[in-house]
């Protein structure tokens, strides 16, 4: 514990267990405060959450055994994510290690394909060691989980804190500058190109690099499109802001970069949701990537030029060889004004759901009220989807979602984690009912805990994702998707203690959001809309972005 | 598909080799034949590793293998700069005495070892590249071969290769 204090470190997310009590009964002793979950998956992911806001390890708790297999959902979440995370667990005394004990489980066999590294002290010298680099290596580089799993004898031993200064590990070599030529290189290339584009991926958002890419893309004049985690690292007010790509990206974000010849994609891993497919997007345009994992560079895309580099720090290099350059693309250049028409185009044209509460205004009008420097989370299916299309991100670095492994339930629990990382803004978990089902007993944290978060619920009372698929694949044959209309929300949030709100109407919707942005504690409101609404544009797994559905 | 092999030094702690055949695995690369062992250096293993892929792949294998924090140095030998060698051991059949002659003339000839030899079998211990390896293995099976047991490939770069 003197170690975690060591790394700075305030709160704990977790839940006791007999494996874990000596380390528990120091909570008497220090500065930290410990916040009780209900579920450890849910401490996972409030870490996370806390984690990707402050961009320091958020630090979870569990024991042995089912405590620590129930964090793994969210310790893979994490890694997908690149979310910097510490993990604590407790595990058997050495001695039972192996021999099947009550409560064991090889969580460090199971956890290493889903962390970035794991840790287990064997004797209690090696614990604030193993601390010490267990929060270098989660916030360093790419990001990323890593587990510290203890035995229960190891923490109840007493060491003397030798802290290291300054960690090095010879395998781990986090920072590459960037290459100056590269840099050189990807500035030709794009200022020859006729139509550009920037992509702005998650790593971006990461490394903090919103000034920095807005410099480059005012600078050069360039369009800029994100990836769905890269949504918010550029302003969604700006100009040149044409959103994000992929399967459920915008209409004119789609349309742009399926024009563009060249790409400057930063801090982004090509994923299939939003490139469509690998052959298509990498034959169509020349691409430059940047990127702090030099095993992302060729993985999914064949690039021109490559820059290994943090992208703050590469985006830096590029803003020092542009400066006293001319550069002679011109705010009204064809290739510009012809986005600023595409985008213009699509908000006005883009049709959306005509009834009372369809997702776009219910979406619009969240956007309306709320401050734009409040952190906003999302679950995951059609609402996460929505938000994507329809709630407009305009302070960079505010937006939060399970883009990698699309995990659902995460939302509530990391907009917990979000809202102790930044207290004094407003935080929304944007939901739905499914996802939102999954971990909503992270009410007893959020009210036990003064902790309040709003819970937008984006109700339609089915697995909308799955039930859309099944609508436009399997021929209205519908399986396993209807929730029924249970439970009743506003009855549970009361249950817990929290302030429940049914919304049936804009009016309503208007009063509940305001409501909830002055309650000091939780609040869910429940938005029934369509169970019939689709999520669209559409672009079909396995297809080129090219290739969108638009809606009819 | 090319044949590479990695030569790789990672912290010799326990796991390891999980570690590493688990990224093989999990990100859909295959190992032909994996060799560990202790190094000079008591804290370093040396895994060699030979696999299969196109360009691309093996590319991405290196650098999965570099990202890996417990590996230290990895290295992508060319086989035309390496000596590697593998030992592998068959216990071969013999049917009669002509049999017998025979089998020891070819394990002369591939400067094989003879072990354990019996009135219906023969070991033979090999030291020696892949190829040659396959080249006695095809001989050797029409006598039949009883059992294999083989180690995986071990590579060392020349100097000032």
């Amino acid at each position: 514990m003197t170690a975690l204090e060591g790394e700075g470190v305030r709160e704990v997310f977790g839940l006791p267990g007999g494996a874990n009590l000596p380390m528990y009964d120091e909570f008497n002793r220090c500065n930290i405060r410990h916040i009780l979950v209900r579920h450890e998956q849910s401490a996972a992911h409030m870490a996370d959450g806390y984690g990707r806001v402050s961009r320091r390890p958020g630090v979870c708790f569990a024991t042995s055994g089912p405590g620590a297999t129930n964090l793994l959902t969210g310790i893979a979440t994490a890694q997908a994510d690149s979310a910097p995370m510490v993990a604590v667990t407790g595990q058997v005394p050495v001695h039972f290690i192996g021999k099947d004990a009550f409560q064991e489980s090889d969580i460090m066999g199971m956890a290493n394909p889903v962390v970035k590294y794991a840790f287990q002290p064997r004797t209690p010298e090696e614990v604030p060691i193993s601390v010490q680099k267990a929060f270098y290596i989660a916030a360093t580089g790419r990001p990323g989980p890593v587990l510290v799993d203890i035995p229960k004898d190891v923490q109840s031993a007493h060491a003397q804190m030798r802290p290291m200064d300054g960690v090095s590990m010879r395998g781990y070599h986090p920072w590459t500058d960037p290459d100056i030529q590269n840099v050189g290189r990807a500035i030709e290339t794009l200022i020859r190109a006729d139509k550009p584009i920037i992509l702005a991926g998650g790593g971006t958002i990461i490394s903090s690099a919103f000034a920095e890419l807005q410099a480059v893309a005012e600078m050069l004049t360039i369009p800029v499109v994100t990836t769905f985690k890269g949504k918010g690292a550029f302003p969604e007010n700006h100009p040149l802001s044409m959103g994000p790509i992929g399967m459920h990206g915008h209409a004119e974000a789609n349309k742009i970069i399926t024009e563009a010849d060249c790409v400057l994609a930063v801090g982004t891993r090509f994923s299939d949701r939003s490139v469509g497919t690998f052959e298509d997007f990498e034959s169509r345009r020349t691409i430059i990537h940047i990127d702090v994992d030099p095993a992302e560079i060729g993985k999914n895309q064949t690039t021109r030029v490559a820059v290994v580099g943090d992208v703050k720090a590469s985006l830096r290099v590029m803003l020092r060889l542009l400066e006293g350059r001319k550069i002679d693309r011109d705010e009204g250049g064809e290739w510009v004004r012809h986005a600023r028409e595409m985008r213009e185009y699509w908000q006005e044209n883009l049709k959306i759901h005509p009834g009372e509460l369809g997702a776009a205004k219910i979406l619009r009008k969240l956007r309306q009220l709320l401050p734009p420097e409040s952190v906003v989370t999302t679950e995951v299916g059609q609402h996460q989807m929505w938000a994507s299309l329809f709630f407009d991100v305009i302070s960079p670095g505010t937006f939060f979602s399970s883009t990698g492994l699309g995990t659902m339930g995460w939302g509530f629990p990391a907009a917990i984690g979000a809202k102790v990382a930044r207290p004094g803004v407003p935080v929304v978990d944007i939901a739905g009912d499914g996802s939102f089902n999954m971990t909503e007993n992270s009410l007893a944290t959020s009210v036990l805990e003064d902790i309040p978060v709003i819970v937008f619920l984006v109700n339609n009372y089915s697995l909308g994702m799955v039930a859309q698929w099944q609508r436009t694949f399997y021929k209205r044959r519908m399986v396993g998707v209807d929730q029924g209309q249970c439970p009743d929300y506003v009855k549970l949030a009361e249950s817990y203690g929290a302030q429940g709100i049914r919304a049936q109407s804009m009016d309503e919707l208007d009063a509940a959001i305001r409501a909830g942005l002055k309650s000091d504690v939780a609040t869910v409101i429940d938005i029934p809309i369509d169970p019939e609404e689709d999520v669209l544009p559409f672009v079909q797994p396995g297809t080129p972005l090219s290739k969108m559905i638009l809606p009819s | 598909m090319m044949w590479a092999i990695f030569s790789i030094l990672v912290e010799n702690k326990p796991g390891i080799l999980f570690e590493v055949t688990h990224m093989f695995r999990s990100r859909n690369f295959n190992i032909d034949s994996i060799a560990v062992g202790v190094t000079e250096n008591p804290g370093l293993s040396r895994m060699t590793i030979t696999t299969y892929g196109d360009e691309r792949q093996l590319a991405q294998i290196g650098k999965q293998l570099d990202k890996m924090i417990d590996t230290v140095e990895v290295r992508r030998l060319d086989e035309h700069k390496t000596v590697y060698r593998e030992l592998a051991i068959f216990k071969i059949r013999i049917s009669n005495a002509e049999d017998s002659m025979e089998v020891n003339k070819l394990i002369n000839a591939y400067g094989a070892k003879a072990h354990d030899t019996r009135k219906d079998s023969i070991m033979a211990e090999l030291t020696s590249t892949p190829d040659q390896i396959r080249a006695f293995e095809e001989l050797a099976g029409r006598f039949g071969i009883l059992e294999t047991a083989r180690t995986g490939m071990a590579a060392l770069q020349r100097s000032g290769a």
